[in-house]
């Protein structure tokens, strides 16, 4: 479904990715894992038409990204959860919904029952609908940032860091929701410091080290590997700085 | 997909899109580059001096072509782990090549090459028409050699019955096989046609067997032998290639079509080149194997130059598999020869002669066969300090030779001692290698 091949990205000076091709087929959880400053959120906004890559191509369904602009790339139904949620904190729930629908905002009716269809499933987002989203915990937000992608109505969806500052409780709620979001049909690409979550529930799996793809596999395949386990699982491994 | 009735291991990889294939290749290349590039001292500087970058220059798999090749002596000079990648404690297998130089060529494993391998054996047993239903008697050795162990993990992944027989001992073989109710033999084709030979000796009749399939493997044969070891043994024989720098068995299997062995194109990027130049082959033509490894992680190889002489066939395959097919191996491009499915360099030979008197003395490299057995001399040129009057020092001698090349090759030789001046000449320069085996019969 999305094809990307030999892409570089800079940001600046920084030769942030380097000649990086991943894969995602159509259904599928795929988990791009990798320390801070590896490139991750480089990778997702190349997608997303939020930078231009330098070189290398993006395909999704056949048809070259990567020189959309970002609106046009959410409608060809590709949906972004951006890292941080970065959701609207002085708007209301229904408000930050709507703001989701955006390509879809001359559709008040279809926009109105895909927000009633979200709120009935997240019922702690229908308590709050009028609530102002900053005032959400911090689950909440992440829910919201995910209903808000949603409402593009998006095939594929990219979520960045969706565990973020979450507690592990709260985390694997999201990450239940994220494998429901697959089971109705939805492709996945999952950026996430928290290779551990990640992997679990990933069917494939891609380690970006500075800019660099170095291993890619199964999740589960993932999960045992004695590398990904030191660097990313924390077993007896120190961190990794370099970038 | 694939046709009705043919058994495949894994489908959604076997008979995957070739859009699909090159992209997957194409990713693991460069991920394979990328480590490569950090690990490995070798491919480093071979990149470096000439100025390639992988995350740069590497856009297409058609870039790997700029690479040079990686030879046996690349291997065995980085003797023993200095071409891993990996550290040591991340390898759980090592294994090593046969002796056809003076450093064996030292491979190593990680977990998840271990699981890979099993995997891609268990695909080429199966499309070799094996199942979990099998009995399979394996007669590769058992040991630092790649052959007995890596089929023997490939045919526990299929669930079959493994019975690790290792080499030799015929008879005790044919015991099994019959005992056993063994279905099918992993062996060298040559030793498909002793196991012949020797059950009509014993006058055991094939046909009360349970054997259904010979997998041959190990050296060069011929369609002729395919037809002799179906006929006398009442099996279906099917070809299988491996080569321990690269893996080991597991690499290509043919399928049940018996045209061709598919390549394992997932984990490898095979190409066919002109020996003398380099330079790409055409489909078809007959050139030297070259293969990179797209998954290995503790002993990858980039452009190796297998010496192995085959074709590339492209066509579509009758059994729905998509992976390319390679010809079988149709000899060697190089001065290896293949003894029980054990290669040797002449050459070496002569360095380990030399150790025991010091001097290298003029000796010829002579395989003979018998019935189908192949037997390897040493004819050595007598010279004064080879000499002696009493027939016990002589004999001391011709032991102490024997002993070592036995020991550095694992065949023990014949060793003949020959009239100065009478070793068959070219320029003036003793042939190093003579194969009587064709002509010998």
């Amino acid at each position: 479904m999305l094809t990307v091949k030999s892409l570089h990205a800079h940001y600046g000076n920084i030769h942030a990715l380097k000649g990086v091709s991943l894969h995602v087929r159509s259904g599928e959880i795929v988990a791009l894992i990798g320390a801070n400053g590896a490139g991750k959120t480089t990778l997702v906004h190349s997608i997303c038409g939020l930078l231009k890559p330098t070189k290398g191509s993006i395909l999704f369904e056949d048809n070259d990204l990567t020189r959309l602009p970002p609106e046009t790339i959410v409608r060809r139904g590709i949906s972004l959860v951006p890292e941080g949620r970065q959701i609207f904190a002085t708007l209301s729930v229904e408000a930050n919904l709507e703001m989701g629908a955006f390509i879809h905002r001359k559709d008040r009716a279809g926009l109105r029952r895909d927000m009633d269809r979200l709120l009935e499933r997240f019922p702690v987002l229908r308590q709050r609908r009028r609530q102002l989203a900053g005032t959400l915990s911090g689950g909440e937000q992440q829910m919201l940032a995910i209903c808000r992608a949603l409402m593009a109505r998006p095939r594929f969806l990219l979520l960045d860091e969706p565990s973020m500052g979450l507690a592990p409780l709260i985390v694997r709620e999201i990450f239940d929701i994220i494998q429901e979001l697959r089971g109705e049909g939805r492709t996945i690409l999952l950026i996430e410091q928290n290779a551990r979550a990640a992997l679990q529930i990933a069917d494939r799996g891609y380690v970006l080290e500075t800019g660099k793809i170095v291993l890619q596999g199964e999740g589960r395949e993932l999960l045992a590997h004695r590398e990904v386990q030191r660097a990313y699982l924390g077993k007896g491994a120190k961190p990794i700085w370099d970038a | 997909m694939k046709p009705e009735g043919v058994s495949i291991w894994e489908p959604d990889k076997e008979c995957m899109g070739v859009e699909e294939l090159r992209q997957l290749q194409l990713e693991r290349l460069q991920a394979t580059l990328n480590r490569v590039d950090r690990h490995v001292a070798f491919y480093r500087k071979m990149f470096r001096d000439i100025g390639f970058v992988p995350e740069n220059d590497l856009a297409d798999l058609d870039d790997l072509k700029r690479l040079p090749f990686t030879t046996r002596d690349d291997v065995s000079n980085s003797y023993p782990y200095e071409m891993f990648a990996v550290p040591l404690r991340e390898v759980v297998r090592v294994h090593s090549s046969s002796g056809t130089s003076v450093n064996p060529r030292v491979v190593g494993y990680t977990k998840r090459d271990l699981k890979n391998w099993a995997q891609l054996v268990a695909r080429i047993l199966a499309s070799a028409g094996l199942t979990h239903d099998d009995v399979i008697q394996v007669t590769f050795a058992y040991g630092l050699l790649t052959g007995g162990l890596g089929i023997h993990y490939g045919a526990e992944r299929l669930g079959a019955s493994v019975l690790p027989t290792s080499v030799g001992r015929t008879e005790r073989q044919i015991k099994i096989m019959q005992d056993f109710r063994t279905t099918a033999l992993v062996c060298t084709p040559s030793y498909a046609l002793i196991i012949a030979d020797k059950m009509d000796e014993l006058g055991v009749d094939p046909k009360r067997l349970s054997l259904r399939h010979a997998v041959c493997a190990g050296e060069p044969w011929t369609e002729a032998m395919r037809r002799e070891i179906q006929e006398r043994l009442f099996v279906t024989a099917t070809d299988n290639y491996g080569i321990s720098e690269v893996m080991g068995p597991g690499v290509a299997g043919e399928c049940l079509a018996q045209q061709g062995m598919h390549v394992q194109e997932d984990h490898f990027l095979v190409e066919i080149v002109d020996p003398k130049t380099g330079a790409p082959c055409e489909p078809g033509e007959l050139g030297e194997l070259v293969i990179t490894t797209l998954t290995k992680e503790a002993f990858p190889v980039i452009r190796y130059r297998t010496g192995d002489l085959a074709r590339l066939l492209p066509e579509p395959c009758v059994c729905g598999r998509t992976f390319r097919r390679i010809s079988r191996i149709e000899g060697r491009c190089d001065d290896v020869v293949v003894i029980k499915g054990i290669n040797i360099i002449p050459e070496r030979i002569g360095d380990v002669l030399e150790q025991v008197k010091g001097e290298r003395p003029v000796y010829q490299v002579v395989v003979t066969r018998q019935g189908n057995l192949d037997q390897l001399e040493i004819w050595i040129e007598v010279t004064e300090r080879l000499f002696f009057d009493k027939m016990r020092e002589q004999r001391t001698l011709v032991d102490d030779m024997r002993q070592k090349v036995a020991n550095f090759i694992g065949i023990v030789p014949r060793i003949k001692l020959v009239e100065r001046g009478s070793l068959e000449r070219i320029d003036g320069k003793v042939k190093p290698f003579v194969d009587h085996r064709r002509t010998s019969q």
